[in-house]
């Protein structure tokens, strides 16, 4: 057999997939129809936000590409969410669209072990119920042990403008025709999803004194764990804030019937995190403007992404609607907002591991799954590269918990759940967000990534460092004890601190709430890098909270240790409620941990569950 | 669920009818073998059947049977009842005909047990039932019909709906952190609406806390030396209000005496032996009993001669019950006073004359005051009805003060979230929503489940 591993599809998901399938040592190929639009952004130029910045730094934890990646090849970069916690913050950076596939496509082809085609995917060959390999357009068959699918939002793709339809990928790309036919017949169901993309705006057709500047941060920072920042703070390329106005409204609500969304011209499912401009003026009818970003793509063309616009409507009204706001009355519109249509598998049909329950050795990631995003697709194609390496070395998969990883959560509500719109991943859908921070990504993930063979030797020992710095400054503050000397309090008291009545440990102090890791710098020599002392503060300050999370997740994976064997039978259980029947069936949760969170499964038919599984378990036992 | 259960669901000896339930897929042939009438695994579903429980040909009694086919029944499954006319005896006869045809003795809940795991009722509802069954007053009667009915499930799901109301505008905020059309939430907007929250929790703990006593009866403890009139008041009680008296089975009969309802207020009499030191080793046993129920009362009433000075005894009797909840009875005002009672609580003092009838309704005035009994409104109990779900919602009051603590300690709104997160859930698990291991430990062992 000519290849370990074929990857279809060289988006996010299927980069990440095949760099990890190739690094861990299988023949792979990666399988696309256009090398130059291999990583490419068809959407924001912008990689990170909110959970998504976090998903970067687990990738780059877990041995992944995607952090490496756009450090390389970055406009700007913020930190969000600084007024809150240390677990809401996360990383943004406006990557360039030129670069960054650029950068991308290097690393693809610098990699041993792979090999890149521009062909179309047209079948797949399984024989068995296992996966053999695939056929392409031209009707050549290709071997190979396991296939993973990255297609995004090539399947049937359709991209709506207006009343027209036109079957095609983004940038005009031809869209696969035939694969997801293939899908349905093998036993897949095929779901309809739709997601949009707003005009791009010629820059120097933008009156920029009248919008609002908006710089990137002051300080630097990197996505990956072993990257020093490879810019300068004042190099960044700002981005720009304008608003909508009734004007914009009026003419939105004048048109509705020509977008393709409110003309019934869609079939498909949009996300509801992510909305057209004509849903939002729609559904918040109430509010006087909505906020639009203008971004640069890059540095090399001049086109401006214009965040916050997406619509379907016909090019003229989108003329209209662009000229209405200030700042772009003459605005050149160089690429019109369209919507795009695509098929999407039921991701209940996979198992955590991303294999289909199908398709032995058949993985799916990315858009194919239901999500949207570059970060939830490469997550998921590292994931699927991981596991399709260790199923072909006869390993047990690798599955992140909901309290380990962003990447566990977005697994497990795909597989579990489901999803009937394009599948974004927000702070809230994580139950332990608290553990599941921007910080400690390496901490989490890293020894995974080791163990695997994505993380080498040398940035593994460097984490081994952290750690153990890590630890030596935390023991090293509980064991310092300040008293209530007269510079002491003195130095307390200046800070806006209350004074000491007694002896205190550093460790004590820094839990209140107005002393931070520089105050306590006072009273010792602390020779640690940032993240080291960043690191022990937020374990320090947060530890109640921590603590908390921590009990309430041990709690939840008692439950996932209670086991659901795979040949169960649900129809012997009387009592089950007739949708939870059906779900449970349909699903096959592994374990009563994730039973209880398949919807349409209430307590009680957890609670019969529970009961038909201990008295299984007591007949095991007499028997 | 598998086997048959069988019990008689009316109270033993009380009304002319007895009726026995029969609740499994069996239920209905196990009746048949023993009925003669018309065929039962032929009639249709919800209907009464009029015949003559046999065994072998002998005519035990003359019932009416009803038949109900699962899954429209109390348990979801096949439910028969029996209406036996016969007495006691009878239907023991009949209930050990349907054991010995098959039938299993239903464990005490048994059927609610199964109407809750077959999804006919929620945990809240079936509480209630429970209750229900155990219920020692009308007024608890009333509480437990709420329950069944879901006022308080509802009241519980609108204070959980206002806590989602927070818990999204503070999340809405993390994920979409540069939209300023949406409103920042700050640990300053939030305080008013956490109190808000706190207040309704605070005020349905202490409603139900108080309502505990009229399911439970307030324990009411009588102490007091010999002859100042412990028996007479205790009889005095018990008769004016033809109350049922009732031996509690396993304890003592030299102290509890009976249970009594006053003004819808169960009140469980005890009468002490006394709790002077002593040399006698019965009396000996019997002081600590007193002493032990003192400890346990929720209400200890001191009984004192007015007719005779303070004795030794009596401050004895007054030190061992200080800080108890006590209501201090001045008996005999009927004749002269010789008490001095300047040195005692006046707020606690109730002067009356069992003799001569005077000065009762005072004491019950009293009582009712002691347990906030007055603005309990017997026409709307929006009450949590047992101890696990009061426990719960204390749970769920605490982790709110967590969150208040961490707003002061200027602790971020996305940590302070996270208790506000965990109390939700607190509340949901009154109401079943909140799927938790330890809620399936707890039905394990209220439910006998496994078995």
């Amino acid at each position: 057999m000519k290849y370990d591993v074929i990857v279809v599809g060289g988006g996010h998901a299927g980069c990440e997939a095949s760099l990890a399938c190739a690094r861990l040592g299988n023949k792979t190929l990666l399988v696309t129809g256009n090398i130059k639009n291999i990583a490419d952004m068809p959407c924001n130029p912008s990689i990170g936000g909110p959970a998504k910045g976090i998903i970067v730094r687990e990738i780059d934890a877990l041995g992944g590409e995607m952090g490496n990646n756009i450090d390389h090849s970055l406009l700007q970069m913020k930190m969000l969410n600084t007024k809150k916690g240390p677990a809401v913050q996360a990383l943004r950076a406006q990557g360039d669209k030129i670069t960054y596939p650029k950068q991308m496509l290097n690393t693809l082809q610098s990699t041993k072990n792979l090999e890149i085609r521009e062909i179309l995917v047209e079948d797949l060959i399984v024989e068995d119920h296992k996966i053999q390999g695939v056929i392409l357009e031209n009707g050549e068959k290709i071997n190979s042990k396991a296939v993973i699918l990255t297609t995004g939002t090539y399947l049937k793709g359709m991209v709506l403008v207006g009343s027209t339809k036109t079957p095609s990928g983004p940038h005009g790309e031809r869209p696969s025709k035939y694969l997801s036919d293939c899908l349905h017949n093998l036993g897949f169901t095929i779901q309809r999803l739709k997601t949009g993309t707003p005009p791009r705006i010629a820059k120097d057709s933008i009156d920029f004194s009248k919008t609002q500047l908006e710089p990137g941060d002051d300080e630097c920072y990197t996505f990956s764990f072993d990257n020093e920042p490879l810019y300068k703070p004042e190099d960044q390329v700002p981005c720009h804030l304008v608003y909508t106005n009734e004007k914009t409204h009026q003419i939105i609500r004048d048109h509705l019937k020509e977008s393709s969304m409110y003309g019934g011209y869609v079939e498909g499912i949009g996300p509801r995190y992510c909305p057209s401009i004509e849903d939002k003026v729609v559904l918040f009818a109430d509010k006087e403007r909505h906020q639009l970003f203008l971004e640069p793509e890059s540095i090399y063309y001049d086109d401006i992404y214009l965040q916050g616009f997406s619509t379907s409507m016909p090019h003229e009204v989108q003329e209209l609607m662009v000229h209405s706001l200030v700042g772009l009355e003459h605005a050149k519109i160089i690429k019109y907002a369209y919507a795009i249509e695509y098929d999407a598998i039921d991701p209940t049909q996979l198992k955590q591991s991303l294999e289909t329950k199908i398709v032995e050795n058949l993985f799916t990631a990315g858009q194919i799954n239901g999500t949207s995003g570059y970060e939830e697709a490469a997550g998921q194609g590292l994931i699927a590269g991981i596991n399709a390496s260790l199923k072909l070395q006869g390993k047990n998969p690798l599955i992140l918990k909901r309290n380990e990883a962003y990447i566990g959560v977005l697994i497990d509500d795909l597989v579990t759940k489901g999803t009937k719109e394009p599948y974004r991943m927000l702070t809230s859908r994580a139950e332990y967000r608290l553990l599941l921070r921007h910080d400690n990504a390496d901490l989490r993930l890293r020894e995974y990534g080791y163990q695997i063979g994505l993380v080498s030797e040398e940035k593994y020992h460097r984490f081994q460092i952290k750690k153990e710095a890590i630890a030596e400054l935390t023991t090293k503050l509980k064991e310092t004890k300040i008293t209530p000397k007269k510079e002491i309090n003195d130095y307390l008291e200046a800070i806006g601190s209350k004074p000491l009545l007694d002896g205190i440990y550093l460790y004590d102090l820094l839990k209140r709430p107005e002393i931070t890791m520089n105050h306590i710098k006072h009273f010792i020599d602390l020779d640690y890098s940032p993240e080291v002392l960043n690191q022990v503060e937020i374990q320090i300050r947060y530890e109640g909270y921590i603590q908390k999370a921590n009990k309430e997740a041990e709690k939840m994976l008692s439950l996932e240790k209670i086991k659901i064997s795979e040949d169960i039978d649900y129809s012997q259980i009387k009592n089950l409620a007739h949708e939870a029947l059906q779900k449970l069936t349909e699903i096959r949760p592994t374990s009563i941990g994730q039973a209880s969170r398949i919807s349409g499964v209430n307590p009680a038919d957890i609670a019969i569950l529970s009961v038909y599984l201990k008295k299984q378990e007591q007949n095991h036992e007499r028997k | 669920m598998t086997d048959t259960i069988a019990a008689i669901s009316t109270a033993l000896g009380i009304g002319a009818i007895s009726i026995i339930r029969v609740s499994g897929p069996e239920s209905i042939s196990i009746t048949n073998k023993i009925f003669k009438g018309k065929n039962l695994t032929e009639v249709s579903s919800h209907t009464i059947n009029y015949g003559y429980i046999k065994e072998n040909e002998e005519i035990i009694d003359e019932v009416l049977v009803s038949v109900m086919k699962a899954p429209k029944t109390f348990t979801k499954e096949d439910v028969v009842e029996i209406n036996c006319h016969g007495g006691i005896t009878t239907t023991n006869k009949v209930l050990e005909l349907l054991l010995r045809n098959g039938a299993r003795l239903a464990e005490p809940g048994e059927f609610t047990k199964r109407a809750f795991l077959n999804g006919r009722i929620d945990l809240v509802n079936a509480e209630s039932i429970m209750d229900l069954i155990n219920v020692k007053t009308e007024a608890a009667r009333k509480m437990a019909i709420k329950g069944l009915k879901g006022t308080i499930s509802n009241y519980i799901r609108s204070l959980r709906q206002e806590m989602l109301e927070i818990l999204a505008s503070i999340e809405v905020n993390i994920d979409y952190p540069e939209y300023e059309d949406i409103e920042v939430m700050t640990n300053e907007k939030l305080l008013p609406q956490l109190k808000s929250v706190k207040t309704k929790l605070q005020q349905i703990i202490k409603e139900s806390e108080n309502s505990q006593w009229l399911k439970e009866g307030i324990k009411t403890v009588i102490v007091g030396r010999p002859n100042v009139g412990k028996s007479s008041l205790l009889n005095c009680l018990l008769n004016e209000n033809k109350a049922i008296v009732t031996d509690i089975a396993g304890t003592t009969r030299d102290i509890v005496e009976g249970s009594v309802t006053i003004d819808g207020i169960p009140l469980i009499l005890m009468d002490t032996a006394g709790i002077r030191d002593t040399d006698n080793i019965v009396e000996q046993i019997g002081v600590e009993k007193s002493l032990e129920l003192l400890e346990d009362a929720n209400l200890v009433l001191v009984v004192l001669n007015n007719n005779e000075e303070l004795t030794e005894e009596d401050f004895d009797i007054l030190a061992k019950t200080l800080g108890k909840p006590r209501i201090i009875i001045i008996n005999k005002t009927d004749l002269p006073t010789k008490i001095d009672t300047t040195k005692l609580d006046k707020k606690d003092i109730i002067t009356l004359s069992v003799t001569e009838n005077r000065g009762i309704d005072d004491l019950k005035q009293k009582i009712k005051e002691k347990f906030n009994l007055e603005q309990i409104d017997q026409a709307d109990f929006t009450y949590l009805s047992n101890v696990r779900q009061i426990a719960l919602a204390k749970e769920a009051y605490s982790i709110l003060d967590e969150v208040e603590t961490g707003i002061e300690n200027s602790m971020p709104i996305d940590m302070v979230e996270i208790d506000i997160k965990r109390s939700w859930e607190k509340l949901g698990e009154i109401t079943g929503e909140t799927y938790q291991e330890e809620l399936l430990d707890q039905l394990f062992s209220q439910f006998c489940l496994g078995k």
